[in-house]
């Protein structure tokens, strides 16, 4: 018994390493990047005085002077001016003019003779009640305000959710865009991929050798790299243009490059390989002698090929074209090299809020966004693939 | 009788390799024709060409007057079953063998019909909504069987479909696959290696070696009176003495082996001074304590017996040979040492082209 235990604790100090590296890498991250989309702490750091007395106030009479004497007690406790920056960033986006009635009050409260009496003496605006409940509504420690501007929704001045109107809502425009972009990537990918992986499965010796390493060797090459030579190849005066102009199939270069196009072949190049591994793998383990069977009990080629071939296939075609799209989804040098304003896809919108703005709460939630949906269609493709019969 | 399958000086390479060459074949309608030789003989490859699986290099093929060289397979009309069933893992046994009525354009219940009598002939019923990964070995072939003879092809051809089988399986197979042929009168192109299984089920039996057939008839025929070295020692076990004809005479050939001792043998074809081989089948050979009188006798020498349940296995050695003799169950033991007589009648022992 005793000996039993010490093999399980060793197996498991074996695998620790393994378990330390998902929490570390992957969990941790993934957890810090959800909480951040609902966390909401920067006004209740902040303003801790303000939030005891606010929580009392009916969000319609006109400030008391004991929520203006908090506010000005918690303004004159602040030393730390990056988190004051962050406090008024999100104030302002809930409501804007706080930037100037915050710099102001500020200023004012700091001031060495002594604070002024109430706040209404620096600023008209705070006799007005919705910079008071803008502060109040920031003082929650969460917030559902990132997730529903990631979908474009927002919550009204009654708290309801509405959607945001037409000029602030891009974020599902952007969505659909990245998720068509990922379909056409997937179906070019598959309608090049599957014939490559029969061919490649149907080669023997050195051709079949040389078909896989054609396959295999972007992967090897860096990504950048990869899509600076399609940068290259596409440009108005490049190899593709420069080709077709020689050969007279076209009167005037094709615009390749900076607009949707380009990003379809450029990402098309780069996810081909994940389409053909998969399906090649499937295709291989299919009997050499399924289809002059099928010959045999006089099924044409065309009428073979649809009815044995390719539902083998199938499971080889959906894993390729899972991994393709899952990919695609959360492609982002890609479109921002080679595609146009028109073309950029959810995660330069992401890479925007977090190292453009600092706004990682809304990095977090489009993020969230993406991984739901990614999540979803996972397992609707897990729930096919079980139901595949003859696989007992 | 007209010949319905006719290959026709077929010759076949791949690269550099013969396989097959210059080969000429008649199969009748309603024949049972076994292609026996070992691996590499070119007896798949006739097949596969009959299949149209694989073109030959230069002969032509006809079936039934018609040359079809060119005619693709699915247009050939023949039910083909495989060593390894080729079974499509993602239909059941029921649309299995619909799918060559499917590919004919039948009426669905006509197919509902014949796909239940298919699967009834080989006792099969019970399993039509299983998938093939679901069923054993046998069962497999059983449902590739149903599925090359439901569509009524004109031939069927079969690959070594019973090698994957086990012994006593394979044995029952042979028995029902000969009851279809005689019961459905259908005419079958079977291919193996196995030679007790070629003598079970043919009409005839084509021995292939190296491209060639060496010897094609009953089955009884190349048995009894194998053609070549080859064919004696690949069908059965045969015991080979080599001597020098001495004189020919109606059929009879007297041959003087190297000890000095004379035989009286069967010769289709032999001249005097030619030096040939006698084939003699062991279980034609007797032991007796003295010379039998009209027949072969030889002054032999027991080196050894092995008991081996149906029949009890002598070596013997004389001076020109060893010789293998195997008696029946009843035969007494023969202990090592004996002195005793091989005897074996002119009809049993032929002389066979070197």
């Amino acid at each position: 018994m005793t000996r039993l235990r010490s093999r399980t604790a060793r197996s498991l100090l074996l695998l620790a390493p393994l378990f330390v590296f998902l929490v570390w890498f992957f969990v941790w991250p993934l957890v810090g990047m959800m909480s951040q989309s609902v966390s909401d702490s920067a006004v209740l750091n902040l303003l801790p005085r303000s939030a005891g007395i606010l929580t009392n106030w009916d969000r319609r009479s006109a400030p008391s002077a004991e929520m203006q004497q908090a506010l000005i007690a918690d303004l004159r406790a602040v030393q730390d001016t990056q988190a004051l920056g962050d406090m008024v960033r999100r104030l302002n986006s809930a409501r804007s003019g706080f930037r100037t009635l915050m710099t102001r009050t500020v200023s004012a409260v700091s001031d060495p003779a002594g604070p002024p009496a109430d706040l209404v003496s620096i600023d008209k605006r705070w006799e007005k009640p919705e910079f008071w409940i803008a502060i109040a509504d920031a003082l929650s420690p969460y917030t559902d305000r990132n997730l529903l501007a990631a979908i474009d929704f927002g919550r009204n001045a009654e708290g309801a959710i509405e959607k945001l109107p037409p000029d602030q809502s891009v974020n599902l425009v952007i969505m659909a865009r990245t998720f068509w972009i990922a379909a056409l990537v997937t179906v070019a990918c598959a309608a090049i991929g599957f014939p490559y992986a029969l061919i490649a499965a149907s080669a023997t010796g050195w051709k079949r050798d040389l078909l896989l390493g054609a396959v295999l060797l972007p992967l090897w090459t860096s990504l950048l790299v990869r899509t600076a030579a399609w940068f290259i190849l596409l440009q108005e005066k490049g190899l593709i243009n420069d080709l077709l102009l020689a050969l007279h199939v076209t009167s005037a270069p094709l615009a390749l490059i900076f607009n949707r196009t380009g990003v379809i072949i450029a990402m098309t190049h780069v996810l081909l390989p994940f389409m053909v591994l998969p399906v090649y793998s499937v295709l291989i383990t299919i009997p050499k002698n399924l289809m002059p069977a099928a010959a045999s009990l006089g099924a044409p080629p065309w009428r073979a090929f649809v009815r044995v071939l390719l539902p083998l296939s199938l499971r080889g075609i959906a894993s390729g074209s899972l991994l393709v799209f899952i990919s695609a989804i959360g492609y982002y040098i890609t479109p921002a090299l080679i595609g146009g304003p028109g073309d950029q896809m959810i995660s330069s919108i992401i890479a925007f809020y977090a190292t453009g703005t600092a706004n990682w709460g809304m990095a977090g939630a489009l993020g969230v966004v993406l991984l739901v949906a990614t999540l979803l269609l996972y397992s609707v493709y897990a729930r096919i693939s079980s139901e595949e019969p003859g696989r007992a | 009788m007209a010949e319905f399958i006719r290959f026709d000086q077929i010759t076949k390479f791949y690269g550099a390799l013969c396989v097959v060459e210059n080969l000429t074949l008649g199969i009748e309608k309603g024949e049972f024709v076994s292609l026996l030789g070992p691996s590499g003989s070119g007896k798949t490859t006739l097949l596969m060409m009959l299949a149209g699986f694989e073109a030959p290099t230069s002969g032509e093929i006809v079936v039934n007057g018609l040359a079809i060289n060119g005619v693709p397979t699915h247009k050939r009309d023949m039910g083909v079953v495989f060593q390894s069933y080729a079974l499509f893992p993602h239909m059941s046994v029921g649309e299995n063998i619909a799918f060559p009525l499917q590919m004919r354009g039948t009426a669905r219940a006509e197919i509902e019909q014949r796909v239940a009598r298919a699967l009834d002939m080989v006792q099969l019923s019970a399993l039509r909504d299983r998938w093939p990964s679901q069923l054993s070995g046998g069962q497999q072939q059983r449902v590739a069987l149903a599925r090359a003879l439901v569509f009524e092809p004109r031939v069927v051809l079969m690959d070594e479909p019973l090698g994957a089988l086990d012994k006593q399986l394979r044995e029952q197979m042979q028995l029902d696959i000969r009851d279809l042929h005689r019961r459905l009168g259908l005419t079958i192109v079977f291919v193996t290696h196995d030679q007790s299984e070629a003598l079970t089920m043919s009409d005839r039996v084509a021995v292939f070696n190296k491209g060639k057939i060496e010897q094609i008839g009953t089955p009884r025929q190349v048995y009894d009176q194998p053609a070549t070295r080859f064919v004696a020692e690949f069908i059965g076990e045969t015991n080979l003495v080599e001597g020098v004809v001495e004189r020919v005479s109606g059929g009879e050939a007297l041959v003087k082996l190297p000890s000095g001792a004379t035989l009286c043998a069967v010769a289709d074809s032999a001249v005097a001074g030619q030096t040939v081989h006698l084939s003699i089948r062991p279980e034609r050979i007797d032991l007796s304590d003295s010379r039998r009188p009209g027949g072969n006798s030889l002054e032999t020498e027991v080196t050894d017996s092995v008991y081996q349940g149906d029949h009890l296995r002598v070596q013997l050695k004389n001076p020109a040979h060893p010789l293998i003799a195997k008696l029946g169950r009843r035969s007494q033991e023969y202990p090592p040492g004996t002195k005793i007589y091989a005897s074996f009648a002119a009809d049993d022992c032929r002389v066979i082209a070197p």
